[in-house]
């Protein structure tokens, strides 16, 4: 059987031990006399797997905003390829140009017809500078909030798929109106009589991923990050300084992970990844995102729309942590 | 920040993180000035003499006071504390509040170089207030009206769950007694302490003021000086008509993370309300003294 070999391009601080590994397999197998190891081969085969799943069970919180920016993690672009059939991408926002760091479009998840939409990177060099890196101006989000309306008027369920730093701050868009263009999408997707579920593929940076995520389900992958700044921005601010060390402690504290988000209620659901994240198995991720997304709107096409609607406004409502006078 | 905080190995360069990765909390600049005390007494100074921040001259500080805290020189408007916001635009007497005993908590245990909680108790302290919002019910001008007004002083007017529950809950009021609805914002924006609790209160009040519009509830937005980041990008670019202080700062991202990102300077009067008025995002430039009328005006006009 051929394998299809290690060959990490891009690794991580603390994959490093993995990837030793996977070199000496690679090393190993690549030989003429690879039958003669096959037992050596599988003896590192395993230790790498449970090293992996190991390490990956106990990323800090740091480390998972690390790997959530893992250059090869799957993209919007990717879960439509691996997920979508037939995606017909609906361009622009009608107002003043056509935003590429959110795609839209219809598209068909196994049975269901819905209406997609996703922050998107880029992959190549040129796509990233075009979508700046996944942080979309105003025209981003109203192009998000046209094809909603559309999406609603028709009865598609929408789904989003976020993966923002945040929303672009730049000339452009304060002048076009990014924060009226995202309290727009606020309030509006509050009312939507149409099933909204949520990703969080990679990135949930505030505001600019709160903007498409106003789900009646939202649902983080294992190594997503969602919290109101980015470890950096925050540790810049509170210990003036943002390096490996007050990154860590930032990351810890805005209790930016799945797994913290889902104990505090501010999601619904944690989506695993394949062993190892999903950048190792982009289809194994898509799978697991497809299953979420096909159960969330089965149960949620159940829902009359007036209730739907009120439920979503109460799931929202009810977030929140207060004390009554202090001390 | 830098590719190498962030990544190792091999192919760091080429997916060097986005330049504005950490600039992309767009209320980073407004949070600093929250989080830098001294900062928060900016425009609010001790003493019989006050500096204007508008033209550097000295001023005598009960001219000022008698003037709405508004420099008689440069009518430079400066920022003004809660309490004398309401005082300032209600009829005298007429201010009843509610939820004044609503406090924050601590749900994340967020300790920085100090914790959230003792930071807390030391800003209550030397504002007497629970947190950055005062709401309660008034009189403009003999108009009965559900009035919320942000409290710079307090962690730089930042919204955590307080303001943002204490906004609800004056949406919820304005609806049930079909009263006319104003928020003076005044905000760095989101409060970083309380995380992705502080991001869902955008989430929140704008769909209660989703509710409030499909019931027909007028609600007046008033801008002033600064209006930034989450707090800009939900509940204060949500209304009816938006007002706006003259030369206020108002703004998604703060000025600062903006010059990082571009990496050139800003043109200038970027981000000030005039600049809003240009693109079409505010509906008036107010003076802070005819606020009381214009927002009378507007109420007698939506028929309210
Ligand atoms: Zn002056």
């Amino acid at each position: 059987m051929a394998r299809p070999g290690y060959s990490a391009t891009y690794v991580l601080d603390f994959e490093q031990p993995i990837i030793e590994i996977e070199k000496q397999i690679d090393h190993l197998a690549d030989g003429a006399q690879a039958d003669r190891f096959a037992n050596e081969i599988r003896a590192l085969e395993e230790t790498r797997s449970s090293l992996l799943s190991k390490t990956y069970a106990s990323l800090s919180p740091w480390q998972t905003v690390r790997v959530a920016r893992h250059p090869h993690r799957p993209q919007t672009s990717d879960y439509i390829q691996l997920m979508c059939r037939d995606f017909c991408e609906l361009h622009g926002d009608r107002r003043f140009g056509d935003d590429p760091a959110i795609i839209t479009g219809f598209a068909r998840i196994g049975s269901m017809k819905v209406m997609l939409i996703g922050h998107q990177k880029g992959k190549t060099v040129a796509e990233k500078v075009a979508c700046h890196f996944g942080c979309a101006h105003p025209e981003g989000y109203r192009k998000a909030l046209l094809k909603m309306k559309l999406a609603e008027k028709f009865g598609l369920p929408i789904v989003t798929l976020v993966d923002t730093p945040g929303a672009y701050p730049g000339v452009g868009s304060e002048q076009r109106g990014q924060a009226q263009a995202i309290a727009e999408n606020l309030f509006e997707m509050s009312r939507l009589r149409t099933p909204v579920v949520s990703v969080v593929i990679g990135e949930g940076g505030s505001g600019g991923a709160l903007g498409i995520a106003v789900g009646d389900r939202v649902g983080m992958l294992e190594h997503a990050w969602y919290s109101v700044i980015s470890p950096e921005g925050c540790a810049a601010i509170l210990w003036k300084e943002a390096n490996e060390t007050t990154n860590n402690r930032a990351a810890e504290a805005l209790a930016l992970t799945a797994r913290r988000n889902l104990e505090n209620g501010l999601i619904d659901d944690v989506i695993p990844e394949p062993p190892g994240g999903a950048h190792r198995d982009p289809r194994g991720a898509a799978d697991r995102v497809q299953a979420w997304i096909l159960d969330r709107i089965r149960e949620l096409q159940r829902i009359n729309p007036e209730t739907l609607v009120r439920q979503r406004y109460e799931k929202f409502r009810a977030m929140g942590a207060l004390s009554r006078k202090i001390g | 920040m830098n590719a190498s905080s962030q990544t190792s190995g091999p192919s760091a360069a080429e997916s060097a993180p986005p330049p504005v990765a950490t600039a992309a909390d767009l209320s980073a600049e407004a949070n600093a000035s929250a989080s830098v005390e001294t900062e928060t007494k900016k425009g609010v100074p001790e003493g019989l003499w006050i500096k204007c921040p508008g033209c550097a001259e000295m001023e005598f500080k009960k001219r000022v006071e008698q003037n709405l805290m508004v420099c008689p020189r440069c009518q430079h408007h400066m920022r003004v504390s809660a309490a004398r916001r309401i005082e300032q635009l209600l009829d005298p007497g007429s201010f009843d509040r509610f939820n004044a005993d609503m406090a924050p908590a601590d749900p994340l245990g967020f300790i920085d170089t100090k914790p959230y909680l003792d930071r807390i108790r030391d800003t209550q302290k030397k504002t007497g207030e629970n947190d950055a919002m005062q709401t309660g019910y008034g009189f403009v001008k003999g108009r009965r009206v559900v009035l919320a007004c942000m409290d710079f002083t307090f962690f730089g007017g930042s919204m955590g769950s307080v303001v943002g529950e204490k906004i609800t809950q004056a949406i919820e009021r304005a609806m049930e007694k079909n009263l006319p609805l104003i928020i003076v914002s005044c905000s760095g924006g989101a409060r970083m302490q309380e995380s992705g609790y502080s991001l869902m209160q955008m989430a929140k009040t704008s769909a209660a003021l989703a509710r409030f519009h499909e019931a027909g509830g007028l609600y007046i937005s008033v801008l002033a000086d600064p209006t930034t980041g989450g707090v800009t990008a939900s509940f204060a670019m949500l209304g009816d008509v938006i007002f706006a202080e003259p030369k206020a700062l108002i703004g998604f991202a703060g000025p600062r993370v903006i010059a990082q990102t571009i990496r050139q300077e800003l043109p200038d009067g970027f981000q000030t309300s005039e600049f809003l008025l240009e693109s079409g995002f505010v509906d008036r430039i107010v003076h802070r003294k005819d606020l009381r009328s214009e927002i009378s005006r507007v109420i007698d006009y939506a028929n309210k």
